[in-house]
């Protein structure tokens, strides 16, 4: 066991981890910020994206001990103060999720995206978005979701 | 505390943003693997590495010593407690099946079948205990091959000795719908048009989104089951008929769903092994599977090889129609297993006024994972094979492919129509929907600029391709179902009650994962009783709150779970009625009933629905005899299926250097009937569109020679991304259901159904030249530029995926390196 100290969504956590425990299970398991998701077993399909220390990761793909010290955003912590993200916001407006599953990772992707580029191209759109798996919209709304969130100040 | 008299024009038309997503978007879900309860124990699987093998021993003596580890199963330790996997749909009386185990017993049929089962106190450790279960196999021979199996070359479950399950047949001429098949084919063979061909539907893998999850709490009274399914009804009937606990003391919850796509649509082993171990033990048990374990062991879909011959006049008109399938199961007979193709076997004629068909397909046993339903089920592969053959008809008769289905489509003043399958068509006008498609792509300048490129030899060709598609939805009318032996009905149920408060509770028996039903059903109760949208909430997905229902598949749930709603809606303000008379001290005849209010006609008093909804509440003053509740419920049987339609075109850049494929346009106008909300219907297109472009493109699960799944990781099971797909031009004509009151249609599988043919249709365009009539799918760039240097099929393509991680190849779906799975590529 590593104690491993860490900001999680605001809010300061410590504690034991084994080793091999990724981000993922210490994010769902240990804190139960079960917004976050697991999708598959080979960092492809996106769906446990969170931010550490600012910039988006696959949180399947960093062990919980790579965290230490760092401060992590989850879905659960994007919106502020009972007000949505402008990314979450655009995801309802524009139809961008279906049953839902892909959409924090999508959203935290979304999110880093649009930091580096504010007013990305819908191919710029769609290659920032590759690492990140749904099998419900086709991607369609998704990629308008992301327009519409660069258009209302989603990089603000 | 009362609803308004002054809601807002009609909610049934209108782009609502989703209720659903509030939570989605923040986090805030309870997808089944969110469940912690107090001294939950955890399961891990061990599977099989054989496709076919006999169990010798297994020892689990170093996993009980593990730490944290509270049992290890086998299936001799729970044969007599674990009930079967069910079969719902014997497509012949004489159909033969194995038995299905949830744990295998004595012998293994598939890669990735259940040997043993570790109880831990936490995943992990469950999951380190199963790797030190020993299990002893003695191989055996493996059916892999359809068409070999079909020939009992290798027999995949001994004890049956044949492969072949089940053959189903419908023939026009003896079903007294239309002609005989075979004297069409006579005649167009001496004098007329003869085209035969073969197809592959190769074999696609669901996957979900959200792996499937499963908690059993037998805590009390009652043993409560949550699990990622699309048909927590029928686990809990199927869990209550092959365990022996009684129905009433099993509760289903199907939380937030994360996608089904047919693939939900199963009554599972990790189901039925998660109900026994809690029984068992008496504690709380999880099953969460890893997305290598969903692919191997959550069924499959499609696998068919499918003869046509198709007989036509030399001016094209068709004059027959007959279909040899055969047809996949894998290693069992799923829920709906051989009713998958079977429910294909009404739309080979599509939107055509075909005289004969003939349809047989054989059921054929292998030793590879089960098949069963996935998105469109039946009716993609019926949709494919008669849309290609029709391209090829057009070919041999000289003319743009819209002109031959044109001459051969049923025209809409022709409707109600009944075809040749003897299915009556209530409405459509293919017209139409082609016309707006043909506008909204530009056919007429694609045209132009490919006959262009054609003279001028461009290395990169312009291909067209076209799907004119109808389905059957709104699974079904219970009497079809039992004609054609299936074990249920296909009703649905809901109920409307009306709370004290003025707020109305819908309880529906469909079973959403994904698609909108507290959003659209709450459109539709709030014009059905005038109600707002914001004060009514839907009710689903628990079979102790929707304690009737029949679950979501099939593009059932509006068509039929729509009109139940509607029915009991209906019944509520006919219970309304006469106590409105009775506070308004008028006659009951006089009481007209509109936008929410109950008013006294030739008056301007009136109340409000909330209003009465309050006053039976309270009950103080109601009319001698009637009883105080509004609440009301129906439960409807579809007289029909409803037949969605839609003109689909698609423009394909082929690189006839590399066969490298771009997709540069695809229009859709479908006609779904009236719409409820068309935001929610675009995203049911859009999804349902790159499901079917997949097939056509990129998606195969591919097994090497021994049986193993190679294609069992996302890594190697090629979904498409964002970079990979485009942005759609969708729209829709309407042409009214005449079978249910809100003259909807369904849309759920529509994209799907509609869009594989399509694709493929342009890349055989774009490469007919080079002397190519057919490229199977996906349609690899290597398939692609094999048939046009051969000219002919792309060569031998069985089992091979997508090479998506090609050195420097353009199509990579992820980044990081990995081995592609090619076995078998163009051999």
């Amino acid at each position: 066991m590593t104690r491993i100290s860490l900001t999680v969504d605001g809010a300061k956590v410590s504690d034991d981890v084994e080793p091999r425990m990724l981000l993922v299970q210490y994010l769902r398991e240990k804190l139960g910020k079960t917004g976050t998701v697991i999708g598959c077993d080979t960092s492809n399909c996106g769906a446990c994206t969170v931010h550490l220390d600012g910039t988006s990761v696959k949180s399947c793909n960093v062990l919980a001990v790579q965290a230490d010290g760092g401060e992590v955003t989850t879905i659960e912590g994007l919106a502020q103060d009972g007000k949505l993200h402008a990314v979450q916001e655009a995801f309802r407006e524009c139809h961008g999720l279906q049953c839902g599953f892909c959409t924090p990772g999508m959203i935290m992707q979304s999110v880093d995206l649009l930091k580096e580029n504010p007013n990305p191209t819908e191919e710029e759109i769609r290659l920032g978005l590759e690492g990140n798996l749904c099998r419900c919209t086709g991607y369609h709304n998704i990629v308008k979701a992301v327009q519409y969130a660069a258009g209302h100040g989603a990089d603000s | 505390m009362t609803t308004t008299q002054e809601r807002p024009a009609a909610e049934i038309g209108r782009d609502r943003r989703r209720k659903e997503d509030q939570r989605l978007i923040t986090g805030r879900t309870r997808w089944t693997d969110n469940l912690t309860l107090p001294g939950m124990l955890h399961l891990a699987m061990v599977r099989s590495p054989f496709a076919h093998a006999n169990i010798t021993s297994i020892d689990t003596s170093a996993a009980e010593q593990a730490p944290n580890v509270v049992a290890v199963v086998t299936g001799q330790g729970i044969a007599d407690e674990q009930g079967v996997v069910i079969n719902a749909w014997p497509i012949t009386p004489d159909q033969k099946a194995p038995t299905h185990t949830p744990v295998a017993v004595d012998r293994v049929s598939f890669a990735g079948e259940i040997v043993a089962v570790v109880v831990a106190r936490s995943a992990a450790e469950a999951r380190d205990a199963a790797e030190l279960v020993d299990v002893e196999y003695d191989e055996l021979p493996a059916a892999l091959d359809l068409k070999e199996a079909a020939e009992d070359k290798v027999i995949a479950h001994p004890d049956l000795g044949t492969n072949k399950s089940a053959l189903w047949v419908f023939d026009s001429s003896e079903a007294g719908t239309g002609g005989n098949v075979e004297d069409a084919i006579e005649k167009a063979r001496s004098d007329g048009i003869l085209i035969e061909r073969e197809y592959r539907q190769q074999r696609l893998i669901p996957a979900f989104m959200e792996t499937r999850s499963v908690v059993v709490d037998p805590t009390g009274e009652q043993i409560t089951m949550w699990s990622a399914t699309q048909v927590p009804h029928i686990v809990r009937f199927a869990l209550a008929a092959t365990t022996g606990v009684s129905e009433s003391k099993i509760r289903v919850i199907a939380p937030d769903v994360g996608g089904g796509f047919g693939g939900k649509l199963q009554t599972t082993p990790e189901e039925w092994v998660a109900f026994a171990l809690a029984r068992r033990l008496g504690k709380p048990v999880k099953y969460t599977e890893t997305r290598s374990e969903s692919l191997v062991a959550a069924h499959h879909g499609r696998d068919q090889w499918q003869k046509l011959t198709l007989a036509a006049e030399k001016d094209g008109t068709v004059t027959g129609f007959k279909v040899d399938l055969l047809a996949d199961l894998g290693s069992h007979v799923a829920i709906v297993g051989g009713g998958v193709p079977v429910l294909g076997a009404f739309m080979f004629n599509a939107i055509y006024k075909f005289p004969s068909y003939r349809f047989s397909c054989q059921t054929v046993l292998t030793n590879k994972t089960w098949t069963d339903a996935y998105r469109g089920a039946g009716r993609p592969e019926a949709t494919y094979a008669i849309e290609r053959i029709m391209d090829e008809l057009a070919v041999e008769v000289g003319v743009d492919p819209l002109e031959i289905r044109e001459k051969n489509w049923i025209k809409h003043e022709e409707f109600p129509f009944t075809t040749v399958c003897g299915l009556e068509y209530d409405s459509g006008n293919y017209e139409a929907a082609t016309a707006r498609a043909k506008e909204m792509f530009g056919y007429d300048e694609l045209r132009a600029e490919q006959k262009k490129r054609r003279e001028q030899g461009d290395k990169v060709q312009l291909g067209i391709g076209i799907s004119t598609f109808t389905e059957m939805c709104g699974l079904a009318p219970s009497r079809v179902l039992g004609s054609l032996d299936y074990g249920a009905g296909g009703w649905e149920h809901a109920s409307v009650r009306m709370l004290a408060t003025g707020k109305v509770e819908v309880v529906t028996g469909a079973s959403a994962h994904g698609q909108g039903h507290e959003t659209a059903f709450s459109q539709i109760v709030a014009d059905r009783l005038g109600v707002a949208f914001e004060d009514i909430e839907v009710l689903h997905g628990d079979t102790q709150i929707a304690h009737k229902g029949l679950d979501t598949y099939g593009s059932r749930s509006l068509v039929v779970g729509g009109e139940a709603l509607v029915r009991a809606a209906d019944k509520v303000v006919e219970k309304a009625k006469p106590i409105a008379a009775h506070l308004l001290e008028a006659s009951a005849d006089d009481i007209e009933f509109s936008h929410g209010r109950f008013g006294v006609r030739g008056t301007d008093q009136g109340m409000a629905i909330g209003e009465i909804a309050t006053a039976v509440f309270a009950a103080h003053n109601m009319p001698d005899g009637v009883e105080p509740s509004l609440d009301s419920e129906a439960t409807y049987d579809p007289v029909n299926f409803s037949f969605p339609h839609g003109t689909h075109l698609c423009a394909m850049e082929v690189d006839t250097e590399t066969g490298a494929l771009k997709m540069r346009k695809y229009v859709a106008c479908d006609d779904i009937g009236n719409i409820i909300n068309p935001l929610i219907v675009a995203g049911q297109v859009h999804g349902g569109l790159v499901q079917g472009i997949a097939q056509a493109l990129w998606e195969e699960a591919v097994y090497d020679e021994s049986g193993t799944l190679v294609s069992g990781s996302f890594v190697d099971y090629l979904l498409p991304t964002s970079a990979d797909t485009i942005s759609f031009d969708i729209d829709h004509t309407t042409s009214a259901s005449t079978t249910n009151t809100l003259g909807t249609k369904g849309v759920g599988e529509a994209g799907t159904i509609a869009s594989t043919p399509a694709v493929v249709n342009a890349v055989v365009d774009a490469v007919r030249q080079f002397g190519v009539n057919d490229i199977q799918m996906p349609c690899t760039p290597e398939r692609v530029w094999k048939a046009i240097q051969t000219g002919g099929k792309g060569g031998g393509t069985e089992g091979a995926a997508m090479p998506h991680f090609e050195a420097g190849g353009e199509a990579g779906n992820q980044e990081q390196p990995g081995t592609a799975s090619t076995e078998g590529a163009g051999a």
